[in-house]
């Protein structure tokens, strides 16, 4: 909340250097767009329709659609429709990242440092994406609690992003990172893959006794044991309540934490980045697993060094459900460029290569009743591309979330920043390396 | 009917023949179908061979191809013939000499291979690995440190770069002030004799008054002031190598037999100062282009040939580079702008501002494992600077004829024209599409199978035997 403290201190003057008057969050859009070729990911492609959206939602999909009253109308004549980018994985409009202090930090919350003045957000919505999930970083076997957000720009209340109802979701990280931070970094466990694994099986047998012990004494009603934030999420984990989202890249590991889950009776995971996932994608499908990857990273660490992009088409191939996702303020910008390279490394289907930006990342989050495909019902998240999506000459013009127009080519201005620097600012440039961001902010030896 | 016809590569035979029912698209399926009918025919010397991992040579004659020549527009249908390491005939009417072997387009299109500007391929293999990793010497004035000396040509990287058709690259060190002398290389080749594919620049990465990324959180005077202790460190080694270079001269023109005291980082300037090697300035915010361009002028002496690399921030100044006629290679184009205020897609046409003032124009993705990104980088430069004049033509160019031009060599590479070198490739598509396949490589006149890590782990997994069972 300390965010929130900030962002109301500065509201006053950030309003007024708004480029636009830009809608509140809570703001829910009508319009109708016309005679698009339009990806319903779910029903495959349909030329020369309109997407009549009402407050908020897909209200009607077909011909010779009528707007509502005072609703705009877009001409989308010759150019695509898709559903709006989802990112599984980003950290992107966060103050910070990792909680490093210790192998399990169930009790931290991402929504705590959710900032959504990042510009970052905005040129995500010029790249189509909608919504993201913010997720705490990978310095521990069992991060803290991470966030799905809207991409509302324009608000100043973080709150205001949130993806209401969306359902919990934790981070949890195997391999190189949390063994180099606690192992290497400061003599403790988990120093190897075999002690990442006693981390988890001895954080799951505590929970399974903290709750036991809540239950046993609302039953026989006596006073509650002290609550334990850390040991409640970890029980919330265990009845289906957060769903795991587990930083991973080598098949081994990838296998290790299948059976954890199956010995404490945990039925939903996605593995993200997981590279070597390809390996064992028969034993991920087996499971019901989900799968979230880069499109083309690999070697920039020893453990993705026997990578393939084929990764994604593989897991596909084999019955997993599978996103791509960015973990990156640069990528998260062309996600669909990503997902077009499923065509290159494999030959996914163009409704199977936007699957894997818009309703698989949806159904990995637990979102996908509500986002991910343009179906009536369904929230009026979309993207309106002047090309093809998934061919390289494409750009998106139009990004709407809820019925609102976040983004429009047409009305964009040099500058689109919420909140200026009065001290001006230094240019940024070198920044091009291929790391997963899950380490930022802490300190490595 | 030789099997040389019909299957490209090892790789590929093996995809198709032995993983039909994956679900592969039509044309692997029904190609594999058909090889499946040879198996017989064929099993003896295939497994005599073994994969086919080995470059052959040739002569070549590639019949029935579309040439996208980028020096003299695009030959519809037409024959390149290969012999030795050279082209030797383009053009509708080419004849195929005897004993070529024939490698058939079918309408697929041949370009000449592209060529990254700026990559750290073959110094770095893993990225946080520094056993790795040979991108920057010790000392922050070390020119004599050449890229071609620590290129591993077993990189695991390469392979997987060149299935992309990006057959060249600049190989850069990075580091202090003068990290390095970069060398391009081809990406095929067991030693850095073979790689080495005619050029080398001086490194100089300009003192920067940016920063460095996001976890650069020095404040404003202090990346100012070591700014300008750099400049200052600049110009006591450009003074001291300005009279080294004199001493070299008096010596010459005396004809004396006494070796010039030993002093390499002096002597790998020598060359930059007559104007006889490259100097490769790394150059970001416009400030730093500015001040580049006025130090060029001003202190680094008229011989001196320098090209800016990087230039993400040339948009704002391209008028003051085209002045300078100073050619430039920049990227990546997929990067991020500079400054938060910035329009989200200034890395995006940043090419497109700089050509349009005039400025020659090659592209780097600055990358290593993802340098096969180059064709993309070169599709984002169109899809943003189109409607700012930048089209497709002008992408293909600053990925081959405008480097090849801008590192001096291109009398051999950068285009399909007799005489040069066979460094090519051919695509079912648009090689810009993610969803157009490179079929065939020619690197210097062998004919390369188009196989890499990713490629050989796709065929191992994606029907994976056994499965679950044990």
């Amino acid at each position: 909340m300390r965010f929130a403290l900030l962002a109301l201190l500065l509201a006053a003057s950030a309003a007024a250097q708004t480029p636009d008057r830009l809608p509140p969050a809570d703001a829910r859009g009508s319009l109708l767009i016309q005679n698009a070729t339009v990806h319903t990911v779910t029903d495959g492609t349909l030329d020369d329709t309109d997407v009549l959206v009402r407050d908020g939602k897909i209200a009607r999909i077909g011909r010779g659609l009528s707007a509502p009253r005072g609703a705009r109308t877009l001409d989308a004549a010759g150019r695509h429709l898709t559903p709006g980018i989802i990112d599984a994985h980003s950290h992107i409009a966060l103050s910070s990242v990792n909680e490093a202090s210790s192998a399990v930090v169930a009790e931290v919350q991402m929504r705590d440092a959710v900032d959504p003045t990042d510009i970052g957000i905005y040129r995500a919505l010029a790249g189509g994406v909608t919504t993201a999930h913010l997720m705490h970083g990978s310095a521990n076997p069992v991060g803290g609690e991470n966030e799905t957000v809207k991409f509302r720009w324009g608000t100043l209340d973080p709150d205001g992003l949130l993806f209401e109802g969306a359902p919990r979701t934790i981070k949890f990280a195997l391999g190189e990172n949390p063994t180099r931070v606690h192992g290497r970094g400061r003599g403790i466990r988990p120093s190897t893959r075999m002690g990442i694994e006693q981390v988890y099986r001895e954080a799951f047998t505590d929970a399974r006794a903290y709750a036991a012990a809540q239950d046993a004494a609302r039953r026989d009603g006596r006073p509650l044991p002290p609550v334990d934030r850390r040991m409640q999420t970890m029980a919330d984990i265990l009845t289906g309540d957060v769903l795991v989202h587990c930083h991973s890249y080598r098949a081994d590991e990838i296998l290790m934490l299948l059976e954890v889950l199956r010995d404490f009776g945990v039925e939903r995971i996605t593995f993200q980045h997981a590279n070597e996932a390809f390996k064992v994608a028969p034993e991920l499908a087996a499971f019901g697993a989900g799968a979230s990857v880069f499109s083309d990273w690999w070697a920039y660490k020893f453990e993705v060094y026997y990578s393939t992009a084929y990764n994604a088409a593989i897991l596909t191939r084999n019955g997993v459900r599978t996103s791509i996702n960015s973990d990156d303020a640069g990528l998260i910008r062309h996600l669909y460029h990503e997902a077009a390279k499923s065509q290159r490394y494999g030959d996914l289907t163009d409704d199977e290569a936007l699957a894997l930006i818009t309703l698989n990342p949806a159904w990995q989050l637990g979102i996908d009743d509500r986002v991910g495909s343009i179906e009536v019902g369904k929230d009026a998240d979309l993207a309106l591309f002047t090309d093809h999506p998934l061919s390289v000459y494409t750009r998106v013009d139009v990004t709407v979330v809820d019925g609102v127009v976040r983004f429009d080519r047409m009305r964009d201005g040099d500058d689109q920043r919420l909140l200026i620097d009065p001290e001006g600012e230094i240019p940024e440039t070198l920044a091009h390396r291929h790391t997963d961001a899950c380490m930022e902010g802490v300190a490595l030896r | 009917m030789s099997l040389e016809l019909r299957v490209p590569s090892f790789a590929s035979f093996a995809r198709d023949v032995w993983a039909p029912l994956s679900a592969c698209s039509l044309r692997h399926t029904v190609r594999g179908f058909f090889l499946l009918s040879l198996v017989p025919l064929l099993a003896g010397s295939a497994a005599a061979q073994g994969p086919q991992y080995r470059a052959t040579s040739g002569p070549f004659a590639l019949t029935e191809c579309r040439i996208e020549t980028v020096a003299n527009g695009t030959v519809e249908r037409g024959t390149v013939v290969i012999q030795g390491t050279d082209i030797v005939a383009v053009g509708p009417n080419a004849a195929v000499p005897a004993g070529a072997t024939r490698v058939p387009c079918d309408g697929a299109t041949v370009y000449p291979g592209f060529i990254d500007g700026g990559t750290r391929l073959g110094l770095v293999e893993i990225g946080s690995v520094r056993e790795t990793q040979d991108l920057d010497e010790i000392g922050g004035v070390v020119p004599q440190m050449r890229a071609l000396t620590a290129v591993n040509p077993s990189s695991v990287s390469i392979p997987v770069t060149r299935v992309s058709g990006v057959l060249a690259a600049l190989s850069v060190p990075q580091g202090g002030l003068m990290p390095g002398t970069a060398g391009l290389i081809r990406l095929h080749g067991y030693t850095p004799d073979q790689m080495a594919a005619g050029f080398e620049g001086v490194v100089l990465r300009f003192p920067m008054t940016g920063r460095r990324g996001r976890w650069d959180r020095r404040s404003k005077e202090a990346i100012e002031k070591a700014a300008k202790e750099q400049l200052e460190a600049l110009n006591e080694v450009w003074t001291e190598a300005v009279a080294y270079a004199r001493i070299d001269s008096a010596r010459t023109a005396q004809r004396s037999t006494e070796p010039m005291p030993y002093n390499p980082e002096l002597a790998a300037l020598l060359p930059v100062l007559r104007g006889e090697r490259a100097l490769l300035v790394e150059v970001n915010t416009a400030a730093d282009i500015l001040a580049a361009i006025e130090w060029l002028d001003e202190t680094a002496g008229d011989r001196v040939r320098a090209v800016l690399t990087g230039v993400a921030e040339g948009w704002r100044v391209a008028d003051n580079i085209a002045e300078a006629r100073l050619p430039v290679v920049t990227g990546p184009v997929t990067g991020r702008p500079t400054r938060g205020g910035d329009r989200y897609d200034r890395a995006y046409t940043n090419a497109a501002l700089l050509a349009g003032a005039g400025v020659e124009l090659a592209l780097r993705t600055e990358d290593t494992e993802n340098v096969r990104n180059l064709p993309f980088h070169a599709g984002f430069a169109v899809a943003y600077g189109r409607e700012l004049g930048f089209d497709r033509a002008d992408a293909l160019r600053a990925i081959t004829l405008a480097p090849a031009r801008i590192f001096g060599v291109a009398d051999r590479l950068g285009s399909i024209e007799v005489g040069k070198e066979a460094t090519l490739f051919i695509v079912d598509g648009d090689p810009f599409e993610p969803r157009s396949e490179v079929r065939e490589t020619f690197v210097a006149g062998q004919r390369v199978p188009v196989v890499s890590r990713h490629t050989e782990l796709n065929d191992e997994y994606l029907n994976r035997s056994p499965g679950l069972a044990r």
